[in-house]
Order: structure tokens, then C-alpha cells, then sequence
């Protein structure tokens, strides 16, 4: 029974047992001087691991009572979160290592997090879900203060580590409230209590378990944190931040709707798209006021959010696939764009001033195009793969029978459009200014031009993503 | 081979028009022409051999969607064969001519332009072609507007002139008035019969005049009202009374042009529409009043305001208009036979008249005032001897009581009797329009060719023949003017049975009795008088068999006549003093054009001093334009600027300039003063947030 159990979580316990090695080797060995071949070590491995349970992975277990489930939906998620969290390491090594900000614990704290976020996705039970959240979210505040000695970095892990405990608080409290009217904390239970009449206690139940993942979205209105802590935060943590965390949160928000409360779709559905609306817009205006370009993607973030919760509020398993196809896009999006934003520099310091971009495409006219391409993509123009992403959730959200938040989300996308075109009209027609520094580390390099090319590419068919989404929110809903 | 005739202008065009910077300018001239007159004598060729059995040959299928089924096909007949010889005659006589009158265009200096000329001349008349050979509605309406994009592009065609401009919008606006009618029309029929084959709804034309069709406000008897649309449609084409203001506008385009599409060949689509839908206008009689009413009207008005206009090409154009009014007359009439004859022998001495008179401001200099001509006589022989011949032709001279004449009289005399059996408004008003037609032909002869020289001496001086490629279409032309009609007569009019053997009604009918034997023909006989009594036309087949021995289904055949139609018969019948009347009216015209024009040249400004509010009413053409602009164009450019100024500049543009330029800044601002950057804050928003959730799922009230 047990060896049962070990297997399925199997994939988790190798990457904790690495991360535990690796942080024990480099302790008494050579501590930072190793950091950067752990870095990209570390990057390996997930990657690895990524393709281990992409390749191997089939069927549904549940192990330890059913607190832990594997199945096709966890594995997307798993793939998708392993994959960026690697691509993340690997292009950040060249730019923490010229700052002096690699320190051993960065690779070591992100697989440890990773591995809370693989832990999250699987759980079956709401002590495992808290377990995950907190395994990650604790790695996460330390690696935001990462540089300690910048009072924007620890001011963004304080605050980043304040207000997550405000929201864990509120999770916990929906977690006692769940349990003690449901009697059960496994997730196969609750749905068992959640049924036609829902009492108020567990319903009450629900929204701050909802409240507290949305904070770990950053769906407005609990996503005050966000601009702050990407602002702050090293660049490198900062596109971590933006894609790894953000697509175990949202399977999160999936697994607990529908594995638990899936019995009572008309009940949180009216929450979610309420979320969704007020992220969409709030992401897309509040977005045009910045100039540094950090925030902008924070905002940018939020916006995204706002659109992968309108394929949750459809409450179906076309929603589901259009959420994970949603963030499968954003977060190659993210990652390109995040690229070239690590890539920003004058005389050898960082530059996140969307100004300092001024007639970008007459010095590097293949970057600047990419990034157009990344940009229009991130504004959902077609025929960028970014539009297939919107097209999905709007569609799933119409199916619903929600053609208001449809409707809502295309006029949302047309604000937000204004501030992405708006860096590709700095590039392409701004004022003559300062040019930033020329050099592109290759990784960095290769992330920008893979990224942009999957946004045109992709257009043919995803890259097979949309039956293997569909696959997986199939495993999740029924 | 009709498949040649009918695609081999296409060809020629796309060849001139993208190709002729590789082959050059006089080669794509000679290509066009040479392919036109290929297809010019194999038209002749299709129509001498012709039977008069309806044939069908499916180029290739169209569309298919539901039940809507349009092959790309071709419908051979006799109504086909004739619109055939009119358009490849006419254009090839056209192209050849234009070679010729382009020569010296200088509207455009230097540029490159001939080459575009002549493909949009061979693409008018691939269009045309496509016209007349279609098998189906859709594919004529096809047809129909490629037609009238060549006209647009043509009239258009010395872009650079803003009168040229204006007139080819004004002639595609009104003429989308018409269409707006033949596309109601098209969708009617088949709403009703399902099919746009034109044999599906010319075997259901029957049945149509026993429905009841709800359309805008009140129920209306199908055949009716779907004949009534159509005829809209080609009130449009063919400039009749009302949807006529584009036609005189349209002479901005070359004289060429004017020739071939706005006097020979598009202007009488709509009559043979009208012709090729008798089988549908049998069956409403309100609607063959309608056209004569119409038609009648447009022969005389037009025929007014020719009297006093100036423009040489104007005159020719209001004549046009004129005489496309006496072909609807005979087509309401029920005499499609005399209409078609019409336009036959129209087409010969109505693009006679325009090469004429391209001739003539050929040399003059471009100047096509005729109160600045005068004597031209000598100068230009040739040309003064073909419009002698081609208004000879139109104002019908000729033997009265026999049929020996120029091709007007024997075609205009046949409407003339026509319409004195068939409806009295419209003779007398086509014996007056007679009488005026003579007058303003004999005017511009008179004008043009007579008196003393008017006008800049120096053109005068310089007046000179036309180069033998623009004489010889004249001489060609001329002869089909002079024969066309006297040839022609029996089978388009004349003889009862020539009629119908031309037509290919009686091999139709025969075909008919062998299919079915006896089964319909006989008993129509014995129920005959039943189903009279009865008062009900059911059974269509029984209801003609009985007064007629030639009991004809409708749709066999080129043309359709239904039993009690025995108006062509009638008017074989008429009496003398009706045959003779248009004669005489010809020759009241001439007499007071000869005594005002060469007798007493001062007469005409006289009478227009004297009578001058009714000069004025006539020179501004009843005040038509006038009158459309005040109902028509102003309040509609009014409610443009309206919806321009107000509905898309305030309310569209200010309401997104109000939103992108304040409302948005404003949440942003907002938004980036609640981003404070105090934690608490953040706390608070959070708080707030899940109070908002809990206070909104407990008021749902979902929960127990």
C-alpha cells in the first residue's frame, strides 16, 4: 500500500530530495561559488522531471486516502509549472551572476517551491492543499527579499510575506469552516456535503477558500500586493513570480471548485466571474498610468488572471481546457517577454523604464520584432496565439450562457490593448534617446525568439496543446 | 461555340487589360477588336442556324447551398440568338471604330489609357453576353451588374474630369434603385418556387398567378407583384421615366461608349428581361398596363425634352430613352416580338447615330454644341450620309400599307399598331412621340449638316472626314439601318406562323405533343368548356387549348403568349388611318423642322422667347434632377451629415474619446492613488473584498 503511495508522489519526493542534496552539498561545499552551475543544474532537473511525467505519466491514482491525486489534469498543470520554472532558472543565471545576486539558496528555494506547487495541483485533501501553498509561498517570500540589501527587495518580501499570511489566515479559516461543516477534509467528501442544499457555514467556507487562492492569482481586489512585489523583486524572481506560481494557483482554484464544490457550480460561479471582471479591467487600466515596465507587467498579470478565471466561471469542462490552454500561452508569453526585459540594460544596470525603449527597432530590429510579436500577442491581437487563448475562455464563457463577462472581457482587452501597443510604438516610433546596451545573453536570446516564434508558429495548431487541455480538464470535471 | 462567343471578350480583356505592358498598347487595341469580330461572326453563324429549339449548355456548376442550385449554364434560344448578333455586332463595330476615335483622344496627354479602354469595352461585353445567355436568374443578375460596373468604369472613363465622375456615381446609384427591385424580385421567385432555373419558374408562372404574396403591407397576387420587380429592375437598365435621370448624364463617357452600352446593347437588357420573363408577365395583366403606361410615357417625355436640347449627344440620348419607351409599349402589349424587332433594328441606327456623331466632334474638336455647327455638309460627306441613312431609319421613313422602308418604320409601325390594340393611352402618346422624334432628327441634321457655319471659323476650317477604321462601322451599320427591319419583319412581327416558327414555339409545341401524346392536348378540348365555366385557370394547358389550336406551356419557346393574347393578330387588323397615322406624324416633324430650321432660322429663338417658361420646363428636362435632388439627394445628404456629425462625431467619437480620454485616465489615476504602497491598505482592500463575496453569496441566497 504504501510503496503504492510512494510512486505516485514519486516525481515530488525526487525533486525534494534533490533540492534537500543540493542545499546540503553546497552548504559545505563550495556555497556561492557553486550557485551558478546549481542554478542551471537545477533548471535540468526540472526539466527533466517535466518530461518524465509528461512521458510516463497515465491514468488516475490517488494515493494516502485519496489525498493525493495524479491524473491528467495534475500532470498538465505539473509540466506546465516545471517547464517555466526551468526556462525561468536558466535565463536568470547570466543576469543574477552579474549582480552578485546568485546566492545557492535562489535554485535551491525554487525547486523547494516547486515542489509545493506539484503538491498543490495534486491535492485531493485540504490539509495537502495547505501543506503545497505554504511549502511554496514561504520559498517564495524569501527569494522576493532575495537582495537583502535593497530596501525594495525586502520591502517587497515583507510585504509580500504580511499579506500572504493575511490570505493563509483566510484560507485556514475557510478550511476549519469547510471541515466543520462538511465533517471530512478530503475533497471527495466535501462534494459529498456540497450538494443541492449547500449550508451557509460551507458556503461561507468556500469564499474564503476562494479569497485566499485568489490572492495567490492576484485577482483583484486581492492582488494589491502584486505591482509592488514584481516592482521590487529582482527582474529574474519577478518573471518567476509571473509564471511558474501562477499556473499552480490557478489548478488550484480548478481542483477546489470542481473537486470539491463541483456540486454547486451556481453558487461560486456568480464569485468568479465577479473576480474575473474586476481583474480584467482593473488590470487593464490601471496598467496605462506606468512607466516602469515591471509594473506594467504586474498589471498585465492581474489582466491575464482576470481572463483564465473567466474560463473557470464557465464552470464546464470547456472552461477547464480553455483556462489551461490560457495559461499554457500566458506563460510562454511571460517568459519571452521577461526575457527581453532581463536583457534591458545601460552601461551594465538593469533599465525597467518603458522610456529607455525609445527607437528600440532601429538598433536591434530582430528584437524589437519579437517583442512586437510578443506584445500583440499579449494584447490578444490575431493572428498571435494570444488571441487563440482569449478566443478559448470567451468561448467557454459564452457556452455558458455568461455573454455579459464575454462581452466584458473582449472591451477589457481593447483598453488593455492600448498599453502594450504603446511600448510597440515607443520601439518603433518614440523620440530618439539613449540606446541601451546591445548585448543579449544566449539563453535570454533563445527564450525571446522561441517565445516569439511559438506566438506565430503556434497558430497552426498550439502545438498539439488544445487535446491534451482537453484530456485534462476532462480528468478533472465530470 | 456559344461558349467562344462568350468567353472570348473575357479573355481579350483580361489579355488588354494586365497584359498590355507586355504586348503593347496597338496590339491590344487589334486583339480585342480581331477577337470581337471572331465572336461577332460566329454569333451570326449561332443565329442563321438556329431552329428555334431551346437548348441548354452547363458551363460549369455554380452554387450549390440548400436547395438553391445555379449552374453556370447557357440558354440557347431564339431571344439569346438575337441579343447575341445585337452585342457582338455592335461592340466589334465599336472596337473597331474606337481605334480610330481614341487616336486622337488627348484627355489624358500622354498617359497610357487605350489599352484600359478597350478591355473594360471587351469586358462589357463578356458581361452583356452573360446577360443574355444565362439559365437562371442569379446568373443574369450577375450578368446585370457586371454590365453595370462596365458602366460605371466606362462613363467614368476620363476619371479626371469631375462632370465624368459625377455621372458614372449618379448612373450606378439610380441604377441601384432598379436592382434593389430585380433582387427583390429574384429572392420573391424563389421564395415561391424554390429555384431560380428560369425553366422551373416559367413552369410555375401558372400556379404564381393563383398566389397570394404578403409584401410590405397588404397581400398581392404574385405574379403581379414579382413581374412588377422585375420590370423595376429594368425600369433602372433602361432608363424608363423616373430611374432615366442617369442615361443623358452618362454621355460624359467617350461617343464609343455612348454607342455600344447606352443606346445598343445595356440600355435594352431591361427590355429583354421583360421579354424573357413573358412566360411570368402573361400571368399579370396589371403589370403589362403598368409598362405600357410607363414605356408610353418615356417615349413622349424624353421625346419633349429632345426637342430643345443643344448637346448633339444629348439629343441622341433622349431619343434613346424615347425609343426604349416604344419597346416596352410592345412588350406590355403582349407583342415580344415587335419589342424584340425594336431593339433589333434600334441597335443598328441608334449606334449609327452615335458613331455619327462621334464623327462629327471627332471633327469638330471635341465640340458637341450644335448651335456651333453648321454646313458640315461638305466637309464631312461620309458622315453626313450615314446619319442621313440612320435618321431616316428612326424616324421612319417608308411605304405606308406596305413593308418596304427603312428598319425604324417597319419596327416602330408594328408597336404603333400594337398599342393601338392594346391599350389607347399609349398609341396616341406614341404617335405624338413619332411626330417629335421627327422634329429633333431632322433638327440636328438640319443643325448640324445645313446652313451657314456657325461657331469658331478656325474649327470650321479644320473640320476633316474620319480615318476609314471610324467610317467603315458607319458604312456596315448603315446597311443593317436600311435592310434589318424590310428582312426581318415576317418573323419578328409580321406573319402569324413565321412568328412562332422563329420563336421556336411551334417546335415547341410539337416536342410538347410528342412527349405527352394526347394526354393533355385532347382532353383539353372536352374540359375545355368545363373548366371556362368554372371560371378558373388551373389547369393552364386546358384553359389555352381550348381558344387556340397553338396551346403553348408557358417556358417553351423563346417567348411566351398566352392564349387569349391575340394582340400581334389584332393589330395585323388595325385599321388604315392607324397604320398610316405614324407615317404622317413622321412627316408633320419634318415639315416644321424644315420650315424652323432651314426656312426661317429665326423661328426657334422666337418661339422660345415666347413660350418661355415651357422652353425652360423642356431644357431642363421637366426639372427631374431638380426635383430627385430636393427629395432625394438633399435630405439624404442631410441625414448623412447628421449621422456624420452628430451620431458619429459626437455621440461614436465622443463617447470613446470621452471614455479613452477621461473616463480611463481617471480610474487610472485612481487606481495608482489606492496603490499606496501601505500595507494596510492592501489588507484593508483585501478585507473589503471578502466582506463584498460574503454579502453577495448570502443576499443570492443560495444557501439555507
Amino acid at each position: 500500500m504504501i510503496s503504492a503511495d510512494i510512486q505516485t508522489v514519486l516525481p515530488e519526493i525526487v525533486l525534494a530530495l534533490f533540492a534537500m542534496a543540493a542545499l546540503l552539498g553546497v552548504v559545505y561545499g563550495g556555497k556561492d561559488r557553486l550557485a551558478g552551475r546549481l542554478t542551471s543544474l537545477t533548471g535540468l532537473v526540472l526539466a527533466l522531471i517535466a518530461l518524465w511525467i509528461a512521458y510516463t505519466g497515465e491514468g488516475t491514482r490517488t494515493a494516502f486516502g485519496g489525498s493525493f491525486n495524479d491524473d491528467g489534469f495534475a500532470r498538465f498543470a505539473k509540466v506546465t509549472v516545471l517547464l517555466s520554472a526551468a526556462a525561468v532558472l536558466l535565463m536568470s543565471r547570466d543576469y543574477m551572476q552579474r549582480r552578485g545576486l546568485l546566492r545557492f539558496e535562489y535554485p535551491v528555494l525554487v525547486a523547494l517551491s516547486v515542489v509545493g506547487m506539484m503538491v498543490m495541483v495534486s491535492a485531493g485533501d485540504l490539509m495537502v492543499l495547505y501543506m503545497g501553498l505554504e511549502l511554496q509561498s514561504l520559498a517564495l517570500y524569501v527569494i522576493a527579499a532575495l537582495r537583502r540589501d535593497s530596501a525594495k527587495s525586502t520591502e517587497a518580501g515583507l510585504k509580500y510575506f504580511v499579506l500572504g499570511a493575511l490570505s493563509s489566515g483566510l484560507l485556514l479559516y475557510g478550511a476549519s469552516l469547510t471541515y466543520g461543516f462538511a465533517g471530512t477534509t478530503l475533497f471527495s467528501g466535501i462534494i459529498e456535503a456540497a450538494s443541492d442544499d449547500i449550508s451557509l457555514g460551507l458556503l461561507f467556507g468556500l469564499v474564503f477558500l476562494i479569497s485566499g487562492v485568489a490572492f495567490k492569482v492576484s485577482a483583484a481586489p486581492f492582488h494589491m500586493w502584486t505591482p509592488d512585489v514584481y516592482e521590487g523583486s529582482p527582474t529574474p524572481v519577478t518573471a518567476f513570480f509571473a509564471t511558474a506560481p501562477k499556473v499552480a494557483a490557478m489548478a488550484l482554484f480548478a481542483r477546489i471548485i470542481h473537486d470539491a464544490f463541483g456540486g454547486i457550480v451556481g453558487e461560486w460561479q456568480q464569485i468568479i466571474a465577479f473576480l474575473s471582471v474586476l481583474s480584467m479591467f482593473l488590470g487593464a487600466v490601471a496598467a496605462i498610468g506606468q512607466t516602469n515596465i515591471k509594473r506594467l507587467m504586474a498589471y498585465s498579470s492581474i489582466a491575464h488572471m482576470g481572463f483564465a478565471l473567466m474560463g473557470l466561471a464557465a464552470g464546464s469542462v470547456l472552461g477547464v481546457q480553455a483556462m489551461l490552454i490560457y495559461m499554457a500561452i500566458y506563460v510562454t508569453m511571460n517568459i519571452g517577454t521577461f526575457a527581453f526585459i532581463l536583457s534591458m540594460e545601460k552601461d551594465g544596470r538593469p533599465v525597467v523604464e518603458i522610456s529607455a525603449l525609445n527607437m528600440y527597432s532601429k538598433r536591434e530590429p530582430l528584437r524589437a520584432l519579437a517583442m512586437l510579436v510578443l506584445l500583440f500577442s499579449l494584447a490578444g491581437v490575431p493572428p498571435m496565439v494570444g488571441f487563440f487563448g482569449k478566443f478559448y475562455v470567451l468561448r467557454a464563457a459564452y457556452d455558458a450562457g455568461l455573454a455579459w463577462l464575454a462581452v466584458a472581457g473582449v472591451i477589457a482587452s481593447v483598453i488593455g490593448a492600448y498599453y502594450y501597443l504603446r511600448i510597440v510604438f515607443v520601439m518603433y516610433f518614440g523620440k530618439e534617446s539613449e540606446a541601451l546596451d546591445g548585448a543579449m545573453p544566449v539563453f535570454q536570446w533563445l527564450m525571446l525568439m522561441g517565445s516569439a516564434a511559438a506566438m506565430v508558429v503556434g497558430v497552426v495548431n498550439l502545438f498539439g496543446i488544445e487535446p491534451l487541455a482537453a484530456a485534462a480538464a476532462a480528468t478533472l470535471v465530470n | 461555340m456559344v461558349e467562344i462567343i462568350l468567353f472570348a471578350p473575357l479573355i481579350g480583356a483580361i489579355v488588354a487589360g494586365f497584359g498590355w505592358r507586355i504586348i503593347g498598347e496597338p496590339a491590344a487595341q487589334w486583339l480585342t477588336t480581331g477577337i470581337l469580330f471572331l465572336a461577332c461572326l460566329l454569333s451570326w453563324v449561332v443565329f442563321l442556324g438556329h431552329d428555334g429549339v431551346t437548348e441548354h449548355i452547363t458551363v460549369l456548376r455554380w452554387i450549390e447551398s440548400g436547395s438553391l442550385s445555379a449552374d453556370w449554364a447557357i440558354r440557347l434560344d431564339r431571344l439569346t440568338a438575337i441579343m447575341l448578333i445585337v452585342v457582338t455586332t455592335v461592340s466589334a463595330l465599336v472596337h473597331l471604330y474606337s481605334v480610330g476615335y481614341m487616336a486622337h483622344d488627348d484627355h489624358f496627354g500622354e498617359a497610357n489609357y487605350k489599352a484600359r479602354f478597350f478591355a473594360y469595352l471587351s469586358f462589357f461585353t463578356f458581361a452583356m453576353l452573360m446577360l443574355v445567355t444565362a439559365d437562371n436568374l442569379v446568373q443574369m443578375f450577375f450578368g446585370w451588374e457586371g454590365v453595370g460596373v462596365a458602366s460605371y468604369l466606362l462613363i467614368g472613363f476620363y476619371y479626371r474630369k469631375p462632370s465624368a465622375n459625377a455621372a458614372a456615381i449618379k448612373a450606378f446609384v439610380v441604377n441601384r434603385v432598379g436592382d434593389f427591385g430585380f433582387a427583390l424580385g429574384i429572392f420573391g421567385l424563389f421564395y415561391l418556387v424554390d429555384s431560380v432555373r428560369l425553366d422551373d419558374i416559367f413552369a410555375a408562372a401558372p400556379a404564381l398567378a393563383e398566389t397570394q404574396l404578403h409584401f410590405l403591407w397588404a397581400d398581392w397576387n404574385a405574379a403581379n407583384l414579382l413581374a412588377f420587380l422585375l420590370f423595376v429592375g429594368a425600369m433602372g437598365k433602361s432608363a424608363q421615366l423616373f430611374l432615366h435621370t442617369w442615361l443623358p448624364d452618362a454621355m460624359e463617357g467617350p461617343t464609343p461608349v455612348s454607342a455600344l452600352i447606352h443606346a445598343a446593347t445595356m440600355v435594352t437588357a431591361g427590355v429583354f428581361l421583360v421579354c424573357r420573363m413573358s412566360p411570368l408577365l402573361e400571368f399579370a395583366p396589371q403589370t403589362k398596363t403598368f409598362i405600357i403606361y410607363i414605356g408610353a410615357s418615356t417615349a413622349f417625355f424624353a421625346a419633349t425634352v429632345g426637342l430643345v436640347q443643344n448637346d448633339i449627344k444629348r439629343v441622341i440620348a433622349y431619343s434613346t430613352c424615347s425609343q426604349l419607351g416604344y419597346m416596352f409599349v410592345a412588350a406590355g402589349s403582349g407583342v415580344y416580338g415587335a419589342a424584340m424587332f425594336h431593339l433589333f433594328t434600334h441597335a443598328f441606327f441608334k449606334a449609327m447615330l452615335f458613331l455619327g456623331a462621334g464623327s462629327v466632334i471627332h471633327a469638330m474638336h471635341h465640340e458637341q454644341d450644335m448651335r456651333n455647327y453648321g454646313g458640315l455638309r461638305t466637309k464631312i460627306p461620309y458622315t453626313f450620309w450615314a446619319m442621313m441613312i440612320g435618321t431616316l431609319a428612326i424616324t421612319g421613313v417608308g411605304i405606308p400599307l406596305t413593308t418596304i422602308g427603312f428598319a425604324g418604320f417597319l419596327s416602330k409601325d408594328a408597336i404603333i399598331e400594337s398599342a393601338y390594340v392594346a391599350n389607347g393611352y399609349g398609341f396616341w402618346l406614341l404617335v405624338a412621340a413619332a411626330a417629335m422624334t421627327s422634329f429633333y432628327s431632322w433638327r440636328l441634321i438640319f443643325m448640324t449638316f445645313y446652313g451657314k457655319p456657325r461657331g469658331d471659323h478656325h474649327t470650321h476650317d479644320h473640320a476633316h472626314e474620319s480615318p476609314a477604321v471610324m467610317l467603315v462601322p458607319l458604312g456596315v451599320l448603315s446597311l443593317g439601318a436600311i435592310f434589318a427591319g424590310m428582312l426581318w419583319y415576317q418573323p419578328f412581327f409580321g406573319d402569324h406562323h413565321k412568328v412562332q416558327t422563329f420563336f421556336g414555339i411551334e417546335a415547341a409545341e410539337e416536342e410538347h405533343a410528342a412527349s405527352e401524346g394526347f394526354s393533355l392536348v385532347a382532353p383539353a378540348h372536352a374540359e375545355g368548356t368545363a373548366t371556362n365555366a368554372e371560371g378558373t385557370a388551373t389547369e393552364p394547358a386546358a384553359a389555352e387549348g381550348e381558344g387556340h389550336a397553338e396551346a403553348q406551356m408557358p417556358g417553351q419557346g423563346a417567348i411566351f403568349m398566352a392564349a387569349d393574347n391575340t394582340v400581334m393578330d389584332d393589330a395585323h387588323h388595325a385599321p388604315d388611318w392607324v397604320k398610316v397615322s405614324p407615317f404622317v406624324a413622321m412627316v408633320l416633324g419634318f415639315l416644321l423642322a424644315y420650315q424652323m430650321y432651314i426656312r426661317r432660322p429665326d423661328w426657334p429663338a422666337r418661339l422660345a422667347a415666347n413660350q418661355r417658361p415651357l422652353y425652360l420646363f423642356l431644357l431642363n428636362k421637366w426639372y427631374f434632377d431638380e426635383i430627385y435632388d430636393f427629395i432625394f439627394v438633399r435630405p439624404a445628404k442631410a441625414l448623412g451629415r447628421l449621422l456624420w456629425k452628430r451620431g458619429d462625431g459626437n455621440v461614436i467619437d465622443g463617447t470613446i474619446n470621452g471614455v479613452a480620454m477621461r473616463l480611463v485616465p481617471a480610474i487610472t489615476r485612481l487606481a495608482g492613488r489606492v496603490q499606496s504602497g501601505y500595507v494596510f491598505h492592501y489588507a484593508f482592500s483585501m478585507v473589503v473584498g471578502i466582506g463584498l463575496l460574503l454579502t453577495w453569496v448570502v443576499l443570492m441566497g443560495g444557501a439555507n
